[in-house]
């Protein structure tokens, strides 16, 4: 069984900063987002249970032949991925169409992994998307994953109850956070990683036209504005007294 | 083609679309319609609330099952004629949007904070780069379908009663089965609506600690919140009280930032507070960068210092404890 876990390459958020409210983005370096990492040790486990290969499939800039090193290192088998600069910004249902390609491209399926949520958008889009597309079951937000034969029993957890349900393979689901503590690779599997198969596409192959499908236009994208006061206090009774005097605390 | 259509599995957060349906409507004179599936008690809420109320019982209708729920939405959005979908963006309502969205080639924006509408454009506000900006997007496709964050808008208060017509919408059984379903033990903070938060984070040492924690918020008359990881990881509070991206989003008139670096998922949640303390051993932690008051210092020693402080004026006051 081929376990299939999508990941999204973004820009490593601890080191975006802020000028003019606008994020800084140059020198910082790529990596996947953090849930996409807690779908990939979801698959790790999995496959450490019942065998199987791990397929990590992403679309993005060229640079993401060398992040996915990340993701072939801490385990998985190979990668397959569409390429092409064109590919940084691009929305959730683009995405979906070419992973959904990348997809069709692989043999006996039984899991399609995601996180939640991406690590720059958090949306949540993709893979519901990808479901329709393929005509799969999903089922989000999972905390928990039991596999039965050709069958597997998931715990959702929504923000009043968890659900258990059960659904056939092949199914997408999306994990949430804390699933897992996600692995961190040696040193010796980062030296293998780079030999690890990597199948790689272009945009053209899929016959897909990037810019006839957009759905959704960006008018502005900044930084809220932070106008605060930043008074520094020596003790406990300062700070009281000084919300006290704003009025925030009443007496 | 024109219409609004609202769905949610929540009668509440259906109540709230209602309201974000008025605001479109009132700007582009475009209907609303009101969907219910197997829930002729949101029904009634939606038709008392004037709401031209669809109500679609069909047992085959899975809530748990995206597809079949994605397959009625679908059907519902063609008989009524209706291209903008405002649905609830919680977790059932953001796995259902994407993939109405893929069925009916829509565009899609999950985790709107708030819209404006300009002539005849809707525009949505969201987090993006995972908080760091605040993205103003408009949707082009035909169909639209916004997902709103529960409390962007108020409930539509109750009024001229609308009428609830029956919507018949074929199904096939759901492939998913539902086992077991638990309540989440019982918490039933709001922190959403607390005019003032303690919030504590990952400089907490033990769960023992809570206990000054929880002196400070009752001398102050707050609700305690936190960072992810202690709910996640420690476990030391519910999921409910988690503060930022991926919990919830608050306003209080002020927030008590106890011990949390400041990530940016974080301060999404916190950062339209009126006054924000924030207290950190690290003076160059992020979080004091968006703080009114500033206090460099173990939270251990800080936290009794205010309660005791607070508990001392409050006696000069002649307030009774
Ligand atoms: C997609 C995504 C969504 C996320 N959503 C959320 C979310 O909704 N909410 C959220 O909170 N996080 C979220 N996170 C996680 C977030 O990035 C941070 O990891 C988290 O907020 C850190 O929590 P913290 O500040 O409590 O812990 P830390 O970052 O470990 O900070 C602890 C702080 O305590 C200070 N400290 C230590 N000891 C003391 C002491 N004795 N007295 C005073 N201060 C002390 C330290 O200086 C430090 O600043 C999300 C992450 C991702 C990737």
């Amino acid at each position: 069984m081929n376990i299939v876990v999508a990941m999204k390459q973004i820009p490593d958020l601890q080191q975006v900063r802020i000028r003019n409210r606008q994020p800084v983005l140059d020198g910082v370096p790529m990596t996947f987002g953090s849930i996409d990492k807690n779908a990939l040790e979801t698959a790790l486990q999995l496959k450490e249970a019942v065998g199987g290969n791990v397929i990590v499939i992403s679309a993005g800039t060229e640079e993401l032949e060398d992040t996915v090193k990340e993701a072939l290192a801490a385990g998985a088998d190979e990668a397959y991925l569409v390429l092409d600069d064109e590919l940084e910004h691009i929305e959730s249902s683009v995405s979906a169409h070419l992973l959904a390609e990348l997809i069709k491209q692989i043999e006996n399926i039984g899991i399609i992994l995601f996180g939640e949520g991406s690590g720059d958008n958090y949306s949540g889009q993709v893979g519901p998307r990808i479901a329709e597309i393929l005509g799969l079951p999903e089922v989000g937000y999972v905390c928990d994953i039991e596999l039965e034969d050709s069958r597997v029993k998931v715990t959702r957890s929504l923000e009043d109850c968890e659900e258990v349900v059960r659904v056939s393979l092949p199914a997408v689901l999306t994990v949430m956070a804390d699933i897992n503590e996600p692995r961190i690779p040696s040193v010796t599997q980062i030296l293998k990683a780079g030999k690890k198969p990597q199948q790689i596409l272009e945009v053209e192959d899929i016959g897909f036209d990037l810019k006839g499908d957009k759905k959704i236009v960006t008018l502005s994208s900044l930084a809220p504005e932070n106008k605060r006061k930043q008074i520094t206090v020596k003790n406990g009774e300062e700070l009281v007294d000084a919300l006290l005097t704003e009025g925030v605390i009443r007496r | 083609m024109a219409g609004i259509m609202i769905y949610s599995d929540k009668d509440e957060l259906s109540f709230e679309l209602l309201s974000g349906a008025k605001l479109i409507s009132g700007h582009t004179g475009l209907p609303i319609n009101a969907v219910c599936i197997n829930n002729s008690e949101q029904a009634q809420g939606l038709a008392a609330r004037g709401a031209e109320t669809y109500l679609i019982n069909n047992e085959a209708i899975n809530l748990a099952d995206s597809q079949g729920m994605a397959s009625a939405l679908e059907s519902a959005a063609i008989q009524l004629d209706a291209n903008i979908i405002l649905l609830s963006s919680n977790r059932r309502g953001k796995e259902l949007s994407g993939r109405l969205a893929e069925k009916l080639a829509a565009g899609c924006l999950t985790d709107v904070g708030s819209i404006k509408v300009n002539l005849d454009k809707i525009e949505c506000m969201r987090n993006s780069l995972g908080g760091a900006v605040l993205a103003a997007q408009m949707i082009t496709s035909d169909y639209k379908i916004i997902a709103v964050e529960p409390r962007v808008f108020e409930e539509m208060a109750v009024g001229k009663e609308g009428p609830i017509n029956n919507l018949k919408i074929e199904a096939q059984a759901a492939e998913l089965e539902v086992l077991e379903q638990r309540a989440k033990v019982g918490d039933t903070a709001n922190i959403e609506s607390a005019n003032i938060l303690v919030a504590v984070g990952q400089g907490l040492k033990s769960e023992n600690d809570m206990l000054i924690i929880k002196e400070l918020a009752e001398a102050l008359g707050a609700e305690i919140a936190c960072s992810k990881p202690v709910a996640t990881d420690k476990k030391w509070l519910p999921e409910e009280r988690i503060i930022g991206l991926s919990g919830k989003k608050c306003k209080p008139d002020l927030a008590v930032i106890l011990g949390i670096s400041g990530q940016v998922q974080f301060t999404v949640g916190i950062r339209d507070a009126r006054t924000i303390v924030a207290v950190n051993t690290d003076e160059n932690a992020l979080i004091m960068q968006m703080a009114d008051y500033i206090m460099v210092a173990d939270l251990h020693d800080l936290v009794p210092e205010m309660t005791r402080a607070l508990l001392v004026k409050k006696r000069l006051n002649g307030v009774r404890l």
